[in-house]
């Protein structure tokens, strides 16, 4: 790397910030002969507040009002996110979702949805009666009135999202910087310099996905174009899935008194995740859960799947929409020359990434950023299998060649010690704990990594030759280990 | 490797262990044990202590010497044991699969299967405790096998949500390499470990058992930076006002162990709520034939004296099965835990003429003192055996003895009280 910070020459674009907004657009740029870099100050992609813990909904559009970015991007993300995930190898499951009425005064709500879902050209929508919601959904409240329908909406993992993105742009000639926080940017003649601490880039361009820090870094690059943001907190509980209250479409409530009502989710790894709390905060306050806030959620998804079973949550955790003060929208521009800013990123952020990092590859190429085709682009990874997934006959191969494919290191999902090699031999590969959960799982299951945790830091710290002691969950501060007990090697594991 | 045994057990921990041996006292020697990890022992290998044996040999041992006792008599017999592998799948015509680095995939069938996979232990998002996720956070196992088998220590200043043996046993153990434990959290009123590990573990040691509190927030962005603690109401609701704030780098959860039930669920094994382990008869044999279970899988116990006992026990059944020695099926009484008792094993008891003695393992739901264990037979009032007990207390199980007359004369069901 130290010839790409050490540079005499100056680099294409710089982007700030590797959750799935930054992480697509550096794909997209991938596609061109472009230098690229990403900086992120977290220790993988794909690991920040509201990448990492949102539902993973892919929304159909028919939520954001008609005109805005939101609105189009939203549409458009949508409809890019077959052809997407076919080309990483990340799991989609557009089962169509679903809004529902619990009684009959929500109909109006569904018939306003409607209405603008058609304006914003979101294909498909359809209000079901009673009968046809409950062959649809057997599970969701049996006294609910009717369902807003949307064919195009579905599910996926964001981390898987955002991790299969950075691969990709990594695969196709983009740098990460991990663990760089961005400490000042300063105008060039010809572009700008990125200053992360004692380094500096050089750059013609810079993309500002800085999530929640997207403020502060549009402040110290246009501090004349101000803007204020704060976070709107949202907590969930991912539980074990039971047959009693598996869901197959997620389930969105129309808003009452007691807010907007929460989603009950199936995700594409089979668990059931409900949530999000909608907290606006003013300050920089940690992501933590509250127990008011899972109490919440958890009364408000009961109202529409009253079966579930709040005694097989799995875990909980919360995030961060990066909200723009009174602003209901993306904000999408060139707010300097060669400085563009994707900000105010919040739901359906998700959805609109891929139509995100479009837009500002083309508002990059009006402000003068030459697009010349990378020949060598390959829009696929490398097939990420893992051994659960395989068949019989592949699997007695794969410990045939490799005998660490028949070591499980997590019981709970069954990830084999080969999955984690591999997961970590990966181009950008894992370097963290929840990097090697992010990728295979281990450690997500019912024990929490209780069993498996050890295990994988050990093979961290065996494959990355680092100390154990340097092992982090996710990034420096978030050791493991404190000390060493024994002189180094006489362990008896 | 053959692929057709008598006896297939899975799992080669103390319960394991001692089905193997069970069974072999029993006339079978065709068995095979299969272990996940690298060495057989199962947790005991972690269990660098002492208070093992107590009962089983008359003398105090550690986890490994109580282990390799019967890792001994195991290896004597000429059993066969498959180590490093995990068993994929069991069917409910005992058929096991298991892959290992070393032999690939591998197929067994069995005429009789011993279900010994232990336990897992309850982690903090399973109890929804709020606030942030960061490094730091790990379930008293996980800490005990860091620093026992691992050799790191991973915190200094620990707090310990639970008051279980191996939280208790933590305390002790991170005290002894130079950490500082604040604090050891129990929700309920009373300890959920053993008497005697609250006296040998905390009190000797000075450490604040806080009992009727909780934590209520996590803190800390990266690493554990502290915890919130609050008092909490008779039904576990924290009070508001009693927040504290206790600074530390690590906590530690203690919160209740769960049998790891998931193969059992594959075979088709039917299982009981309260004990999270399979519905057994007194022969400890699952609703699958020929299937059994013993240990922490079909319940937790307290004592691993108390799992050996009931492995052999186990062992010894299949084994019977095996031989065709096992009476024909009379009929069916079930076992129901009535007022102050929270779960009886075995839940049913098949009437057979030969038996004399049936034991119910149970757990009392509360602390009682001077009380009496009855069986009462069909919602009768007057009870068929009963027992004394001076003390009895959620975290030590209660074992009877009842006289197996007692389920003849009984048409339905029995209940077993507290009173």
């Amino acid at each position: 790397m130290s010839d790409m910070t050490q540079q005499r020459e100056s680099l294409d674009v710089v982007v700030i910030g590797a959750g799935v907004v930054g992480c697509a657009a550096a794909r997209e740029l991938s596609r061109y002969r472009l230098s690229v870099v990403v900086c992120e100050q977290g220790a993988e992609a794909g690991q920040g507040g509201a990448t990492k813990a949102n539902t993973g909904i892919i929304h159909a559009g028919y939520d954001p009002a008609p005109g805005t970015l939101m609105a189009r991007m939203n549409v458009r993300g949508n409809a890019l996110y077959t052809g997407l995930c076919q080309d990483l190898g990340v799991r989609l499951d557009r089962s169509g979702t679903l809004v529902v009425a619990l009684s009959q005064e929500d109909r109006p709500y569904l018939d306003a949805l409607l209405a603008r879902g058609r304006v914003n050209g979101v294909p498909g929508l359809c209000l079901v009666g009673h009968d046809e919601l409950m062959k649809l959904e057997p599970n969701v409240h049996r006294q609910a009135d009717s369902a807003l329908f949307a064919p195009t909406g579905g599910a996926v993992e964001p981390y898987e999202v955002a991790l299969a993105l950075a691969e990709n742009a990594a695969r196709n000639g983009v740098w990460f910087l991990f663990d760089r926080a961005v400490s000042g940017l300063e105008p060039l003649d010809d572009g700008w310099c990125v200053h992360l601490g004692t380094q500096e880039l050089r750059t013609r361009f810079v993309v500002n996905a800085a999530g929640l820090s997207a403020a502060k870094i549009s402040q110290a690059a246009v501090p004349e174009k101000h803007f204020h943001m704060h976070p709107r907190l949202g907590q969930y509980v991912l539980l074990e899935n039971r047959p009693e209250y598996d869901i197959r479409h997620p389930v969105f409530q129309v808003p009452g008194p007691t807010g907007k009502g929460v989603v009950v989710s199936r995700t594409p790894d089979g668990n059931i995740i409900v949530g999000p709390t909608a907290e606006d905060t003013d300050s920089d306050r940690d992501l933590a859960t509250t127990d008011a806030g899972l109490r919440s959620v958890l009364a408000q998804a009961h109202r529409s799947v009253p079966t579930l079973d709040e005694r097989l949550a799995i875990t909980e955790f919360c995030g961060a929409r990066a909200i723009i003060d009174e602003r209901d929208d993306f904000l999408i521009e060139e707010s300097a020359p060669g400085f563009f800013n994707a900000a105010g990123i919040k739901s359906p952020g998700l959805t609109a990434a891929p139509a995100i990092a479009e837009e500002l590859v083309r508002l990059m190429a009006n402000g003068g950023l030459e697009l010349v085709a990378n020949p060598a682009f390959i829009p696929t990874n490398e097939p990420a299998i893992l051994f659960r997934d395989c068949r019989t006959e592949e699997q007695v191969q794969m410990i045939h060649e490799n005998p660490a494919f028949g070591r499980i290191v997590c019981r709970c999902e069954t990830v084999t010690e080969g999955d984690v090699v591999r997961a970590i031999h990966r181009p950008l590969g894992a370097r963290t704990l929840d990097g090697v959960k992010f990728r295979t799982r281990a450690g997500m299951g019912r024990c929490q990594g209780g069993f498996c945790g050890p295990r994988v830091l050990e093979i961290l710290s065996r494959e990355l030759n680092v100390d154990p002691l340097l092992i982090t969950k996710c990034g420096p501060g978030s050791e493991i280990l404190a000390t060493r007990l024994r002189p180094e090697g006489d362990s008896c594991a | 490797m053959k692929s057709d045994y008598d006896l297939i057990i899975i799992g080669g921990g103390p319960a394991g262990l001692a089905a193997a041996v069970g069974a072999v006292e029993n006339g079978v020697h065709d068995i095979l044990i299969i272990e996940r990890e690298r060495f057989l022992g199962g947790i005991l290998n972690q269990c660098i202590h002492t208070g093992f044996g107590l009962r089983e040999f008359g003398e105090e041992l550690t986890g490994p010497e109580y282990a390799q006792r019967f890792e001994d008599r195991v290896l004597q017999a000429g059993i066969s044991c498959l180590v490093d592998a995990m068993v994929l799948d069991v069917t409910r015509d005992k058929h096991v699969v298991v892959i290992s680095p070393v032999h690939g995939r591998l197929e067994f069938t069995a005429r009789a299967i011993v279900l010994a996979m232990g336990c897992r232990e309850r982690t903090r998002g399973a109890l929804m405790v709020a606030g942030t996720r960061p490094a730091g956070v790990m379930t008293a196992g996980t800490a005990q096998r860091l620093m026992n088998l691992e050799g790191y220590l991973p915190g200094q200043n620990i707090v310990i949500l639970g008051s279980g043996d191996i939280g208790l046993i933590m305390a002790r153990r991170f005290t002894l390499e130079g950490a500082n434990v604040s604090a050891v959290l129990e929700v309920m009123p009373y300890s959920t470990g053993l008497t005697r590990n609250v006296v040998q573990c905390l009190n000797d040691y000075g450490i604040p058992l806080m009992l009727s509190h909780t934590v209520t927030s996590v803190h800390g962005a990266k690493r554990v930076s502290g915890v919130t603690v609050s008092e909490v109401d008779i039904g576990r609701n924290p009070l508001p006002g009693t927040e504290q704030d206790i600074a530390c780098d690590t906590l530690i959860t203690s919160v209740g162990l769960i049998p790891e039930n998931e193969l059992s669920r594959r075979a088709g094994v039917e299982l009981d709520l309260a004990t999270g382990g399979a519905i057994v008869n007194q022969r400890l044999e699952t609703s699958v034939p020929g299937v059994f279970a013993c240990g922490n899988v079909l319940q937790v116990h307290d004592l691993v004296d108390n799992v050996s006992e009931e492995a052999r026990h186990a062992g010894a059944n299949a084994a019977d099965l095996i031989a065709g020695r096992l009476a024909p099926k009379q009929r069916t009484i079930r076992v129901i835990p009535g007022r102050g008792i929270r779960y009886v094993v075995p839940q049913y008891v098949d009437v057979h003429e030969a038996d004399e003695h049936t034991v119910l393992s149970m757990r009392p739901d509360d602390v009682f003192r001077q009380a009496t264990v009855e069986v009462v037979a069909d919602g009768r009032d007057v009870p068929l055996a009963r027992f004394r007990r001076r003390h009895l207390t959620p975290g030590e199980m209660v074992t009877v003895n009842v006289d197996s007359a007692v389920f003849r004369t009984c048409a339905q069901y029995v209940s077993v009280r507290v009173v």
